[in-house]
């Protein structure tokens, strides 16, 4: 079969823009939680999350574009571009149908949702902006990039909340399998808005607390919420004989993947998460004792926390693997966390260096070998990275370096 | 590809005048039309007053109050005919292993219905930009992020295979069934419950289809509102509806004596790259996507029986995709009948394209082609077989259907009877 390998990187973070600048504050432990700057949060409960800083859409993109886009696509946008120029890829230069976008969604461009719902309800049905019958949904993402770079082959988009991320590059490994030769996937998410600021605090989960060092503490006893984050990867996916034949380097092939879903609640039975580490690295023909480094889903919520611990424990024994979740660093983003943690692991596999878990004190309960303080020096032959969505989604990815 | 073949045991529909499959039938394959004026909220205030409406009582569908109150509109459809398309397939999944049962639900735009309702009340009628937590129903999040609706099919059926909604405009119902096959045919699961559901007819959504004249301001006659290939089209016409389907792998469905409805044979989606909403009058990609599903089901473009359109009585779409069809049919374009349901039931968004896979399935299980309603005026630019106003007795072996959606996406799937495609 086919494989499918990353060529190209193209990174929207809060603690980084670019792929460079990203890595080297994620090396350095600087995260880009605070206080959210976006609206006043004075009022809400929770008042942190991880906010791209230093980004303005019109350096990027065309005037043309701005009225039509949410904050959610102009950083899509701007990471595919990105991404491209890192996999030496002018889709001028290829057939328009070899090349798709496959991307993932959570709540689509809901800033550009609540100031259209604004306008209708608070002025009439006939303010509503010309835009929002596309600007808002889930499609938006695949769709703009497909047509700034007239990107023909098959698209698709896939929501399931966090764990998305990966689906959508499992999706785009399909496609790929199936003939096409290069595929942008990933996601960029972004719904830090008073609207999407209210219906996540919905959830229960968000962490209530003001100092963005003790905020979001996955695996640590004091683990009490997450910090949401915007922001996300685009990635180049291509047929290794398409980068081969252009010469270009490769970052890692898509080595295995796999999805579950958890049972129902209620039901006593074990969650789904064990399952889809196994299938996956069944797939890529891995045993457990070559993976060098897990990016965990790190959900910061002490019942989430243990389920994924003993997910991890399960097949890699306790403190079998190194694990962290440089996520600590930019907030849960939704469909974005997986693709930037696939690109963080990439960056891992390319300077063997495992990133650090930054603020946590890790839980001896949990038996997690937890990267904290230093980046660590590691093997650089495999990375696994795990995501999971609300409700029961469980996605697991591994990457293997074609090199070793 | 593997040589696993994936087939329809099990569907159920829930459409604008027609609950259950039966009555969805009785009512395309008898040309009668469901648009009316808006019910669900004073239409005056709107260009676009008409739409195909359901009259649905989720009480009556054995959802519980608490099911109803987690849940958006679009989600309870999805259950209900997630529910019903395994019943009608017989199989029995507390049988099955859990692990190896999947889902996949297509939507266009989620939760729209009750995202509108909440952000009305948060925003106390629009004049709070820092809207109101205290107002917030407990499961707004589950409106927010519209995964949801796989979680609770999931949940409805005791799936625990790979689950997921799958979100490209319009196309969402043909691209969940076939992200749906190609999990069955790479060994990811063996049953899927899949398919497609949107519940779109909020004042939102008629507002911004309004912005952009999408939609048929034909407010004085609802009932012959929808259009399709009509000379006098003038937009498409809102719906609302939900179709799922158990798909399995052929051997075996055969091996536990299941019932098979259809074969789908072959799946392909392309992007026009062009226009977030515009379409090129050529139809290249589309013709592009129908294509490759048929070299997938390794059907000659002549041995389609039946094309049941996308039509959605846009002036464009239809121009489209009749120059679409001419393109990766050749001649035979104009000897197959082409129609369009949406005359009938309107344009539910993402789930139009489960609804329309199940009225193919249901043309070749009935020898019958269902019509385009409302189509009395030809148009030079749509010069087709577009079975107007009444159905058509046709041996339908198989099918071809299509959808084209907002964001460029262009899919295609085709439907053959299992004995044809005993190769």
């Amino acid at each position: 079969m086919t494989a499918a390998v990353v060529t190209g990187l193209g990174v929207t973070a809060p603690n980084g823009l670019g792929a460079e600048a990203y890595w080297r504050a994620t090396l350095s432990g600087t995260s880009g939680i605070a206080r959210i700057t976006h609206f006043d949060p004075g009022r809400y409960p929770a008042r942190l999350a991880g906010e791209v800083k230093g980004f303005e859409a019109k350096e990027h993109l065309s005037s043309r574009l701005l009225p039509q886009t949410d904050r959610m696509t102009r950083l899509a946008l701007v990471a595919a571009d990105w991404a491209l120029a890192d996999a030496a890829v002018r889709p001028k230069d290829l057939p328009e149908f070899d090349m798709g976008v496959v991307t993932a969604s959570s709540s689509g461009g809901f800033e550009f949702g609540q100031g259209e719902l604004a306008n209708l309800w608070s002025r009439g049905g006939q303010y509503v902006s010309a835009y929002q019958s596309f600007a808002w949904f889930y499609a938006v993402n695949s769709g703009q990039i497909s047509i700034r770079h007239g990107m023909k082959g098959p698209s698709g988009v896939v929501v399931s909340d966090q764990a998305g991320g990966l689906d959508a590059v499992a999706q785009a490994r399909r496609q790929i399998r199936k003939g096409t030769r290069i595929v942008l996937t990933g996601a960029v998410d972004a719904c830090i808005c008073p609207w999407g600021w209210v219906a996540q605090l919905a959830s229960g989960q968000l962490s209530t607390s003001d100092d963005p060092a003790r905020a979001y503490l996955p695996f640590d006893r004091a683990a009490h919420g997450y910090v949401p984050g915007e922001g996300g990867a685009i990635l180049v996916l291509e047929s290794a004989e398409s980068a081969r034949d252009r010469g270009v380097r490769v970052y890692a092939e898509v080595a295995g993947y796999a999805a579950t879903f958890d049972p129902k609640p209620g039901l006593g039975r074990e969650p789904g998460l064990r399952r889809a580490i196994g299938l996956a690295l069944a797939e890529a023909r891995v045993p457990p004792g070559e993976v060098d480094v897990v990016f965990a889903d790190a959900a910061g919520i002490p019942e989430l926390d243990r389920v994924e611990a003993e997910a991890v424990t399960a097949v890699f024994g306790p403190r079998g693997v190194p694990v962290t979740a440089p996520k600590t660093m930019t907030g849960r983003m939704y469909s974005g966390a997986a693709p930037l943690d696939l690109a963080a692991a990439l960056l891992a596999m390319d300077t063997g260096l495992a990133p650090p878990t930054v603020n946590v004190d890790p839980s001896p309960k949990y038996g997690l070998d937890l990267v904290v303080g230093e980046p660590r020096r590691i093997r650089s032959r495999t990375a696994l990275v795990l995501a999971r969505g609300h409700g029961g989604f469980n996605s697991a990815l591994l990457l293997r370096n074609p090199n070793t | 590809m593997s040589g696993r073949r994936v087939v329809v045991t099990g569907l159920e529909v829930l459409a604008p005048g027609g609950l259950g499959l039966k009555s969805f039938w009785d009512l395309i394959s008898e040309g009668r039309t469901a648009t009316r004026r808006i019910t669900f909220f004073d239409p005056s205030p709107f260009r676009s007053q008409v739409a195909a409406e359901i009259d649905f009582d989720p009480e009556a569908y054995g959802l519980s109050p608490q099911e109803i109150r987690r849940m958006d509109r679009a989600a309870q459809l999805a259950v209900v005919t997630a529910r019903g398309a395994v019943t009608a397939s017989g199989v029995d999944l507390a049988e099955a292993d859990p692990h190896r049962v999947g889902v996949t639900v297509g939507s266009a735009v989620g939760a729209t219905m009750g995202l509108d309702q909440e952000y009305r009340v948060v925003s106390d009628g629009g004049r709070l930009h820092l809207v109101d937590p205290a107002y917030a129903v407990p499961h707004l999040y589950n409106y927010l992020v519209p995964s949801s609706f796989a979680a609770e099919v999931a949940w409805a059926v005791g799936a625990e295979g790979p689950a997921l909604v799958v979100s490209t405009g319009c196309t969402s119902g043909i691209d969940a069934v076939g992200y749906a096959v190609d999990l069955i045919r790479e060994g990811s699961a063996d049953i899927m419950v899949a398919g497609a559901s949107d519940a779109p007819i909020s004042p939102i959504t008629v507002a911004c289809f309004d912005a952009i004249k999408a939609t048929t301001p034909r407010n004085d006659d609802p009932e012959h509102a929808s259009r399709p290939f009509d000379g006098t089209r003038d937009g498409f016409v809102l719906g609302e509806g939900a179709a799922m389907f158990v798909l399995e792998e052929l051997e075996s469905a055969r091996r536990r004596g299941a019932y098979v409805y259809a074969e789908i044979a072959g799946y392909a989606t392309r992007s026009n790259a062009y226009h977030m909403t515009g379409l090129r009058p050529d139809g290249a990609e589309m013709a592009e996507a129908i294509r490759v599903a048929l070299a997938e089901a390794r059907l000659n473009p002549d041995k389609v029986d039946y094309v049941n359109a996308h039509g959605s009585g846009t002036k464009q779409n239809d121009r489209h995709e009749t120059a679409a069809f001419k393109r990766s049919l050749g001649e035979h374009a104009y000897r197959t009948p082409v129609s369009s349901i949406k005359s009938m039931i309107g344009h539910s968004l993402g789930a139009i394209g489960s609804i329309e896979i199940a009225a193919s399935v249901l043309a070749m299980e009935n020898g019958v082609v269902p019509p385009t309603a409302n189509l009395h005026t030809p148009d030079p630019e749509c010069d087709l077989d577009y079975v107007p106003l009444v159905a058509r007795d046709w041996k339908v072996d198989a099918v071809l259907s299509v959808g084209s959606g907002f964001g460029g996406f262009q899919s295609a799937m085709v439907l053959a009877r299992p004995e044809r495609s005993a190769r």
